[in-house]
């Protein structure tokens, strides 16, 4: 649920990384918090165990720019992958103006991102949300690593529905922050179309 | 169901600061803000230069959240107050009306009950100003300013 303030003139809309664990979320925020300008950030907040594993959430406010005049700020969020942290999960929810879905491409992950995904659709039915109608974005992480799915694959069995997607090496950047403009994009697409909660 | 959109006007905020700017005074306190369930910073005062107040917006958020969790998981309604207690700073954490939060950060110069005394006052006058805000947004005929922008806006944001 986007928030407009007309005094300060900003719009403040939350975008929640979601997907299995270990398939890249932390890294995703991390990439982008390393190489955005100072001022166009806020502090990257991590709420993880001793083990860097998530447990609540990342959060990292962004500053993305104008339009006409109000100023536009994302609030970026990673819930926990973990199955048994599914509770934390629903609650990161909330509010919710646009979904990544980081999926993990290694053929043995495959049941994992099926599981995460289906996952995602319940917890979102819960709030009254669905996926079908909420801004969308599917990234088909670790696309370096051997022994990956192919993309035809791993659009069939994630994005059935032809949801805008992108091949993704979060560790080095690659298709990092083209997930974050698409996500951005029809976050405020919906917004024009008078959605946005 | 979901939530309508949160927006805020100058005339609601105006209101809003007011009751924020004199907790602050009538409880002694350090800090008072105001933050959405989502995390986004509404209102704040008092001491507030070297704080990092959206960090602190959005973990209040997420605090109240799994407080909100284990409440459900309880069957209690909601826990709707929180008292955290440091060596230095304490903080007072109070749910208004189900959809905002209003901690007062506040150290040895008040005391929890001065700071739950103006707390209760200044929670009845907020929530009375965010039901008011809350009618008005669903009022029809009030367009979002972003019905009119173009492909082009949102392009625009993008080309650095």
């Amino acid at each position: 649920m986007s928030f407009i303030n007309y005094l300060s003139r900003e719009i403040n809309c939350k975008i929640v990384y979601y997907g299995p664990g270990l398939c890249g979320k932390t890294t995703n925020l991390q990439y982008i918090y390393n190489k955005t300008n100072p001022e166009a950030k806020g502090k990257m907040i991590s709420l993880a165990t001793e083990t860097e594993r998530t447990l609540f959430f990342d959060f990292l406010p962004l500053s993305l720019g104008e339009i006409r005049g109000f100023r536009t700020r994302f609030h970026l969020y990673t819930v926990p992958g973990q199955v048994f942290y599914d509770a934390s999960r629903k609650l990161i929810l909330k509010g919710v103006d646009g979904v990544v879905f980081v999926a993990d491409s290694q053929i043995d992950r495959m049941d994992a991102n099926v599981e995460s995904l289906e996952n995602l659709r319940t917890n979102l039915a819960e709030q009254g949300y669905s996926l079908d109608k909420l801004p969308y974005v599917v990234q088909y992480n670790k696309r370096d690593l051997p022994s990956v799915a192919t993309l035809e694959e791993m659009r069939a069995l994630l994005n059935p529905s032809q949801n805008v997607d992108f091949e993704a090496v979060a560790t080095t950047g690659v298709g990092v922050f083209d997930t974050l403009k698409a996500v951005a994009k029809l976050v405020l697409t919906e917004l024009r179309r008078g959605g946005g909660g | 169901m979901v939530n309508p959109q949160m927006v805020m006007y100058e005339e609601e905020f105006n209101q809003i600061q007011a009751v924020v700017d004199r907790l602050v005074k009538e409880a002694n306190a350090k800090v008072v803000f105001i933050v959405d369930k989502n995390g986004q910073l509404i209102a704040q005062s008092g001491d507030i230069e070297n704080l990092d107040s959206t960090s602190l917006a959005s973990l209040t958020a997420g605090n109240i959240a799994a407080t909100g969790g284990m409440a459900k998981l309880l069957r209690e309604n909601e826990f709707a107050t929180q008292f955290h207690e440091g060596e230095k700073a304490n903080i007072h954490i109070q749910l208004v009306g189900k959809r905002v939060i209003l901690v007062v950060i506040f150290d040895a110069r008040s005391s929890l009950g001065l700071v739950r005394l103006r707390v209760k006052k200044a929670s009845e006058e907020l929530n009375s100003i965010f039901e008011g805000l809350l009618r008005k947004v669903q009022e029809p005929g009030r367009d979002s300013p972003f019905a009119e922008i173009t492909d082009e806006d949102i392009d625009n944001l993008f080309n650095d």
